[in-house]
């Protein structure tokens, strides 16, 4: 499957930086949907993303990168990620992910007066793509 | 004439001001690159943003939206970006006086501001301040942006404002910024734009579907507009400093020139006139 012919260009970018921009044979990802693996020529799509891990499959190789909360346009010869977080597995800080996934695992099987589930969802998410990306 | 010491005393309070003038010039010219260049980062963001959303617009006209559709209440609100800090020129004051020229009813505006120098200027006027975000200006970050805009969002849905304005100046180059007033929401686009871009082949689809990935877009494509317009507005404000300090600095030395030049006149003249003196005091001696 990896011969140049079947490359198509991969962008991921944040609002502070232009996360990542190469080609790539296929990307997969997370969509509010279920997964999503998309190669060339696809239909043209836009789809909301969920928290989770962008798999890109280069030709010398698989980079990984956390995602959180963003959407993807895809085109046929090209792939935008729009995503207001995105962290390579490098950038990751294991342990403030733990204590993260720890606290929020706490609120939520406590589920004191006044606490906000929703918030303690999507940090315990968050916090769960964070460690799984680093795997 | 004024006394030599007088003369000296002044110049050397005017060196000193100077100092200051070119120290701060040389501060803004570093945080002005710094800001310039957080601005440049944040433009393809928002450049494919715009994109979308315009792409999606034009597909689905039909689509009702409390996003699109304002007017649930007759109360604006405005989001004026300023600085925090003074000497810039009349970099906070133009902003102040475009969001008066707008012709908005005191009473029915709600000012969010960000930076220290608008909000006093504006609740001078008597404008109600809403809220008061201003220490964001220090390092503006997109999650401060995420965090304001959400708060704003939340009112507009609950229906208590009907439309959102931002006022913050553009930042053209680094001499010229142009105080600017830009409508958030309801989201307004040009209908030829519209039409103009729809190059591809095979018609876009939405999943799940154009309402949802509405309904996330324009909420992101907000913050995302206005976290632009925060490093923006921070590069133009230490483009206008730098301005201002350039000129005090050279208007400094202007006056130095001429005080100095003062100076000599009146050393000059003291002198000539005490050796007239000792001349006229030996001759009558002899």
């Amino acid at each position: 499957m990896a011969d140049e012919k079947n490359l198509f260009d991969i962008e991921i970018i944040c609002p502070e930086r232009v996360f990542y921009k190469g080609q790539a044979t296929m990307v997969e990802f997370n969509s509010t949907e279920g997964e999503l693996g998309v190669y060339k020529m696809h239909q043209p799509t836009t789809t909301v993303i969920a928290p989770g891990v962008v798999t890109i499959h280069e030709l010398d190789g698989i980079k990984k990168a956390a995602v959180h909360s963003g959407f993807a346009e895809i085109k046929p010869e090209k792939v935008s990620i729009l995503a207001e977080i995105a962290e390579w597995p490098e950038e990751i800080d294991v342990e403030r992910a733990k204590a993260a996934k720890d606290r929020a695992e706490k609120r939520l099987s406590e589920r004191a007066e006044g606490t906000d589930i929703i918030r303690a969802e999507v940090a315990l998410k968050k916090a769960l793509v964070r460690l799984e990306t680093r795997k | 004439m004024a006394s030599m010491k007088d003369i000296k005393r002044r110049k050397s309070s005017i060196q000193s001001t100077q100092q200051i003038t070119k120290a701060m010039k040389l501060v803004s010219t570093v945080k002005l690159q710094k800001a310039k260049t957080h601005a440049e980062n944040a433009n393809p963001f928002f450049k494919h943003m715009f994109e979308t959303v315009t792409d999606i617009l034009s597909l689905s006209n039909n689509i009702s939206h409390p996003y699109l559709e304002g007017g649930r209440s007759d109360r604006a609100a405005v989001v004026v970006i300023t600085s925090n800090r003074g000497l810039a020129g009349g970099y906070n004051s133009n902003i102040v006086k475009m969001v008066m020229a707008q012709g908005f009813d005191k009473e029915k505006t709600d000012i969010y501001a960000i930076g220290g120098k608008g909000r006093d200027g504006l609740s001078l006027k008597g404008y109600t301040i809403k809220a008061d975000y201003s220490e964001v200006m220090e390092a503006p970050t997109y999650a401060d942006a995420k965090k304001i805009c959400d708060a704003i969002l939340k009112s507009f849905l609950d229906g208590e404002i009907g439309e959102i304005y931002l006022a913050y100046a553009h930042f053209k180059n680094t001499v010229v910024n142009v105080p600017t007033m830009l409508k958030l929401l309801p989201v307004e686009f040009d209908e030829k734009e519209e039409t103009d871009n729809k190059a591809l082949a095979a018609p876009m689809e939405y999943e799940p579907d154009e309402e949802e990935v509405l309904n996330l877009v324009i909420p992101k494509y907000v913050t995302s507009l206005f976290y632009g317009a925060l490093v923006e507005a921070l590069a133009s404000e230490n483009g206008a400093r730098m301005q201002a300090m350039d000129s005090a600095t050279s208007n400094a030395e202007e006056m130095i020139d001429d005080l100095s030049l003062k100076y000599n006149r009146a050393r000059q003249g003291a002198i000539t006139q005490e050796l007239t003196e000792i001349i006229a005091g030996a001759a009558a001696i002899s």
